[in-house]
């Protein structure tokens, strides 16, 4: 074990020993993002740096707080990528803390969540106890699948020490499209491209415009070029607005507060609420920012099947950052928490108040 | 002393019979040796038991029935779709109720443009296909079982097949799961969105093999069918250069639609019984498959046939058509079946290891053919890393069987210390439960168990399987396959 480690370990203890909360930190990129913050911070930056990369296993491991301009740069250097596209929301974004918020960016649509790609982790439960679930390889059933389950859990279960990653080469050719469309036309093409045996990896409908990726085979995506239609943006046009959308930098969120973050089923209709919508992955998800009353939302998006997070601003204390869960089903939350951190030492509260 | 029969007490068979007949239909509880021994073992034969009570609710409501009766008297609980599994997972207990799903099959919804199917757990894999079919979608997890096996077993196994590298697992195509718990509290993880609030339980029930609730419904993704499929053949003469050549293709930047390799001892066994024609002078062959648009394919066939001439292939064939690609394909899904005809009794193995080391690891496995004086074929999800080695043996001779279980535990152990792991896609079950425990330390089995502990307080759900607890970790386990003779001898398996 490094001293690095030791030291992770040595504080979590000593916390459970007290009964003290900490509250885990990489480069503090998403401190916005879920409940208030409680505790004393724990920096994971100390523990930094890539274990294991091999191109042709497609598999990196890399220690939680390695910062992911550092990773996906190490990737492009081999022609490979981040499936999911992790939001950074700033420069000092760790791995760790990409995979603790579960988030995924435009490409979730076609390529597969964060969560998908997750193929092992080692943690720190809430005891200080070093504990590795799944591995380094594509295919792996043995025990629970304790290794997606880190993913998205908001550091509440375990520090991240080192997760590995399923990683994919970038594809050979991309092209974006820009078509007008109102808001119902682009949900209802979106879904029906979904169907089609298309190469399209990114969609976004913002301010009366759809924007349309297509990743693949040069022939792939020049024959879609066609069936498609609409104007091709340039290359840097393009690679721009899509990181701004990842980034949250387009002029939509610009002081888009409060902004909610609405998944639904891709075929919903377009959500009735006063505010500004922008659609993303195909329709499943929509980012609105409204004044509207929070139990609107919320029954909006469980109308549809979908739930609703209080994304940025807002009153999160009144409201829950989180959609509420079922009583069976947070009963079992509250179940696993207590059995990875029995002493609640690990970002307390920051998914729900109750853990 | 209660009567037993079978090892099952009379008494409490009685008792638990009555109480689920007062909620279920007469026919649906069983407990007549001649009506529960169709139910003793799964696709994992050498592990029989009678259940005490076999169970076939119809109904959501009748899966909470029953398991309200059981937690109330405190009985096991084995959920089983149409057993199939390879690993002993739904291999009964003769103090527990087997609850089969065969009665939940219908195909619920399948939506077209949402690209969403719902469907009840006993619903056979191939049936989604089918019914997603005419809209030009497919459910894409093709485990070799797919005309029989069901989703809700699928789910329960996160069941893989040969098109995972591209496509993903179980995991990546099922959005929703709803079930019923030990309490027969009614629960639903994920959704018909791309995420769900609160921690991701539908990973976790996914691959959880039936130990943390009885799924009722399942929601999968369907995906569009690719226009067009093409595979090439590709014939080495030296297994490591084969080996070399699929991280080739990777390193390339191609991912095959499904990338499979066979050695010679395979393709021999294979070629007597279904004269796919392979080249029977190789030492090792790939099978390399593209799919998408013409174009595409198109493109991909040319720079997988460049890679694969370029290291070292003695041999390339590209399929001209689907009758051709069909052809190249039935060898490598007849693989087991053929090597069953080879031997009097066989052991499939299913490790997962890293891709640099195939090379390695089939060095090693020669290495203990002659160790063991045992013969063992390989065939391989090679995109993915994930071996079936198959070891030849007579179980009349014990000393053989005995050879067998030592040589199987040393490719396992080895594929854990390559960094691998002892189960890819058949499930840890009863089969592979005693080497859990090389694979994991005690605090993660414990955390396991804490899982469990989380959805199944009591620990009635499909309890001894899985999940070792540690005085189990002294032993080791038997698995064997008596005469190539599954108890689905009619299935394709790979």
């Amino acid at each position: 074990m490094t001293d690095a480690v030791n030291s992770l370990v040595e504080t979590i203890r000593a916390a459970a020993e007290a009964g003290r909360g900490l509250r885990l930190r990489g480069g503090g990129t998403k401190d916005f993002y879920g409940q208030a913050l409680h505790g004393a911070v724990l920096d994971t930056r100390g523990h930094a740096g890539i274990v294991a990369y091999e191109p042709t296993e497609l598999v990196v491991t890399v220690r939680g707080g390695t910062r992911l301009t550092e990773l996906e740069a190490t990737l492009a250097e081999k022609g490979q990528m981040l499936p999911f596209e992790p939001p950074h929301f700033g420069a000092d974004a760790t791995i760790g803390g990409a995979v603790a918020a579960g988030l995924s960016g435009p490409r979730r649509q076609s390529a597969g969540a964060l969560r998908d790609f997750v193929l092992g982790v080692r943690i720190l439960d809430g005891r200080g106890q070093d504990l590795t679930f799944g591995g380094q390889v594509m295919k792996n059933v043995a025990g629970y699948d304790v290794s997606r389950l880190i993913a998205g859990s908001m550091g509440t279960l375990g520090l991240i020490l080192e997760v590995s990653l399923k990683v994919l080469p970038i594809p050979v050719t991309e092209a974006t499209l820009q078509l007008e469309l109102p808001q119902d036309k682009a949900i209802e093409i979106m879904n029906r491209w979904g169907g089609k045996p298309l190469p399209v990896s990114a969609t976004a409908w913002t301010d009366g415009d759809l924007w349309v990726r297509l990743s693949g085979a040069e022939a792939a995506v020049r024959a879609a070029r066609e069936k498609i239609g609409g104007e091709v943006v340039d290359d840097a046009g393009a690679a721009a607005f899509w990181t701004a959308l990842r980034e949250h930098t387009e002029p939509f969120f610009r002081d888009a507060v409060p902004l909610w973050r609405v998944s639904v089923p891709s075929t919903t209709a377009a959500l009735e609420v006063p505010g500004e919508q922008l659609i993303e992955w195909g329709g499943s998800l929509r980012w609105l920012t409204t004044g509207a009353d929070a139990r609107v939302i919320r029954e909006l998006a469980a109308r549809a099947g979908g739930h609703a997070t209080l994304f940025r601003g807002g009153d999160k204390a009144e409201t829950g950052v989180f959609h509420p869960l079922a009583p069976a089903v947070a009963r079992i939350h509250a179940n696993l928490k207590r059995e990875f951190d029995p002493h609640g030492v690990l970002n307390r509260g920051r998914m729900y108040p109750e853990f | 002393m209660n009567v037993r029969i079978a090892g099952i007490d009379a008494d409490r068979q009685a008792k638990v019979a009555a109480r689920l007949g007062q909620l279920l239909p007469e026919a649906s509880v069983l407990h007549h040796q001649e009506d529960t021994r169709p139910y003793e073992c799964d696709g994992l034969s050498a592990y029989r038991e009678l259940p005490m009570v076999v169970a076939l609710p119809a109904s959501e409501g009748e899966v909470q029935a029953v398991l309200k009766v059981c937690n109330d008297l405190n009985v096991k609980v084995i959920a089983r779709g149409a057993g199939t599994g390879l690993s002993g997972g739904a291999l009964p207990s003769r103090e527990g109720v087997l609850l089969s799903t065969a009665k939940m099959g219908k195909i619920i919804h399948v939506d077209p443009v949402a690209r969403v199917a719902r469907v009840q757990p006993g619903v056979r894999n191939l049936s989604i296909t089918e019914a997603a079919a005419p809209y030009g979608l497919y459910f894409a997890p093709d485990p070799s079982s797919q005309i029989a096996c069901t989703i809700g077993g699928n789910v329960a196994e996160n069941a893989g097949g040969v098109h995972c590298l591209k496509y993903g697992l179980t995991v990546h195509n099922v959005m929703r799961v709803r079930g019923v718990t030990i309490a027969g509290e009614v629960i639903e993880l994920g959704s018909e969105a791309l995420d769900a609030a609160g921690y991701d339980l539908l990973a976790l029930a996914v691959g959880s093999e039936g130990m943390l609730m009885v799924i009722t419904e399942v929601t999968v993704r369907l995906v569009p069918k690719p226009e067009l499929a093409r595979c090439i053949l590709a014939a080495y003469d030296d297994v490591e250069k084969a080996g070399n050549a699929v991280a080739d293709v990777i390193a390339a930047g191609i991912i095959p639609a499904g990338l499979e390799m066979m050695d010679q001892p395979a393709t021999r066994a294979v070629e007597e019984f279904v004269h796919a024609n392979y080249p029977l002078d190789a030492k090792a062959i790939l099978l390399c498959e593209s799919d998408g648009t013409p174009e595409e394919v198109a493109e991909e066939i040319e720079r997988m046939t460049e890679v694969l001439r370029k290291s070292g292939a003695t041999e390339i064939r590209v399929s001209r058509d689907e009758a051709e690609r069909l052809k190249f394909w039935a060898g490598r899904k007849a693989a087991f079946p053929a090597v069953g005809r080879i031997s009097p009794d066989y052991y499939c193995m299913d490790g997962t290891i890293p891709r640099k080391r195939l090379g390695e690891m089939l060095h090693a496995i020669a290495r203990l053919e002659k160790k063991y004086r045992l013969r063992c074929p390989n065939v391989f999800h090679a995109g993915d890393g994930n071996l079936h080695p198959l070891i030849l043996f007579d179980a009349n001779d014990p000393d053989e069987l005995h050879r067998t279980e030592q040589f199987a535990a040393e490719v396992l152990e080895l594929s854990v210390a390559y960094g691998g792991t002892v189960t890819g896609e058949h499930g840890v079950g009863i089969e592979k439960i005693n080497q859990m425990c090389v694979q994991f330390s005690p605090e993660e089995l414990e955390m396991f168990r804490g899982v469990k502990r989380a959805f199944d307080p009591p620990g009635l759900l499909n309890p001894d399987k899985n999940i070792p607890t540690l005085r189990r970790c002294a032993e080791y386990g038997k698995m064997h396959v008596h005469r190539g003779q599954l108890p689905h001898p009619e299935l394709p398996r790979f």
